[in-house]
């Protein structure tokens, strides 16, 4: 399934189900979101103590899963590490922050654009200007290191976390935070949205699928593979979001937004630069972590420990606009990045 | 013949390294090309082709790949 088609079709059940989770209960506009959905699995077992956006997302637990069982089945599960995860975990914080500016992944960010959130626009620029810069990196011959294959048990760490939030979120136990308001309790019933997750989880395993590969391909290799994806997400879900009467076109107003234009495209500027360094978006990243390789699995608990400072310090937006903390923390996260790229530049050269 | 080893790299680092080698062959130059995994043999089997050159793929079997690239 390594052909256009496979891609199409990957962007089709990823738009579709973005569609009809959000029809079936998941928030607006977030039928599905990586860094959204992290950030409640973050709040539910207490990283942080939002009390609006905590809920174990059976959703990201399907992206892991899925992956597993697809890479275990086709004999693609390959259990690797050790290309620089220290440095992945941190960038991968930064990447989350971006998101949480913005308020969403890539991917969140093509279902808020297929819902009529014009907000999203500012960060697609945002985005496309950080994945071009993060490429000039690679251009420039950055690496964070070959990964060796390692110890096999490694490997089977992240999709047991997963089987493990699993059955919490079915047996539900009381040190486990369900919000009681806000986008953390809404949500679609959890069997639907698993196995939303699993067929997603699939279906992107098989086809590569990235949001920041396809921007980055297009440029680097003037390959449109992956861009196709992209696409094909914006198209699905539009026109579901249309069938369903979800298509709200606007600035302001709209659900789990705000429109504070500069911010909006620093924070997915970030979320892109970062991207491109980790070698993917963050649904990529989680389903890389199913196949084995914990150099991702590292980069989902960076996601993980980035929405909880996110949280803890207030850096994450809201629909008011972005705290000046959330702006620090975005030219801080550029800088950061910004020099864990040049001088993995550097090292590559003297090596 | 240049061989290129890129075992164990990130996406979409063995494309890139491949891309670099081949700019530099004349007509009916060949590379070798290492590869540690399926991802990246079809990344850069992909981009091979889009650049006008032939791919030989041996399986060299522990999943890893061994792609002779040719330009056409």
């Amino acid at each position: 399934m390594n052909d256009k088609k496979g891609i199409i079709i990957t962007g089709a059940v990823i738009g579709l189900f973005g569609g009809l989770l959000v029809k079936l209960g998941n928030p607006l506009n977030m039928g599905i979101c990586v860094a959204c959905f992290i950030r409640d699995i973050a709040g539910s077992i207490g990283l942080h103590r939002a009390g609006v956006v905590q809920y174990l997302r059976p959703e990201i637990l399907g992206f892991v899963l899925g992956a597993f069982i697809i890479a275990r089945l086709t004999g693609e599960f390959k259990v690797t590490g050790g290309s620089s995860p220290i440095s992945r975990f941190v960038i991968a914080m930064f990447v989350m922050i971006g998101a949480l500016v913005f308020l969403g992944c890539p991917l969140r960010m093509v279902l808020r654009l297929a819902g009529g959130d014009w907000n999203a626009i500012l960060g697609i620029v945002g985005f496309v200007l950080g994945v071009l810069v993060g490429s000039q990196f690679l251009k420039k011959g950055f690496t964070l290191g070959r990964s060796y294959k390692i110890n096999k048990t490694s490997g089977y760490i992240l999709p047991l976390i997963m089987v493990l939030f699993l059955i919490l979120r079915v047996i539900k136990p009381g040190f486990i935070i369900f919000s009681e308001s806000g986008p953390g309790a809404a949500y679609a019933p959890w069997i639907i949205a698993l196995i939303a997750g699993l067929v997603i989880g699939i279906f992107a395993q098989r086809s590569r699928i990235c949001m920041a590969g396809g921007i980055r391909d297009l440029y680097l290799i003037r390959d449109n593979h992956l861009i196709t994806g992209f696409i094909s997400i914006f198209v699905f879900a539009f026109i579901i979001n249309l069938i369903f009467g979800n298509f709200n076109p606007g600035f302001a107003g709209q659900p789990a937004a705000h429109t504070d234009w500069l911010w909006n495209l620093l924070g997915m500027f970030l979320t892109g630069f970062g991207s491109v360094l980790l070698g993917g978006c963050p649904l990529r990243q989680t389903i890389l972590a199913g196949e084995g390789n914990t150099d991702s699995a590292v980069t989902f608990f960076g996601y993980l420990v980035g929405a909880a400072i996110a949280h803890n310090f207030g850096l994450a937006a809201s629909g008011s606009g972005v705290s000046f903390a959330g702006k620090f923390a975005v030219i801080f996260g550029i800088v950061v990045v910004g020099l864990i790229g040049i001088s993995s530049i550097k090292l590559s050269r003297s090596n | 013949m240049l061989e290129v080893d890129t075992r164990g790299r990130s996406c979409p680092e063995p494309v890139i390294m491949t891309k670099n080698a081949v700019s530099g062959l004349q007509k009916e130059d060949s590379i070798k090309v290492l590869i540690g995994e399926e991802v990246a043999k079809e990344n850069v089997g992909r981009f091979a082709r889009n650049a006008g050159c032939e791919v030989d793929i041996e399986e060299k079997g522990n999943e890893e790949y061994k792609l002779i690239i040719t330009k056409k």
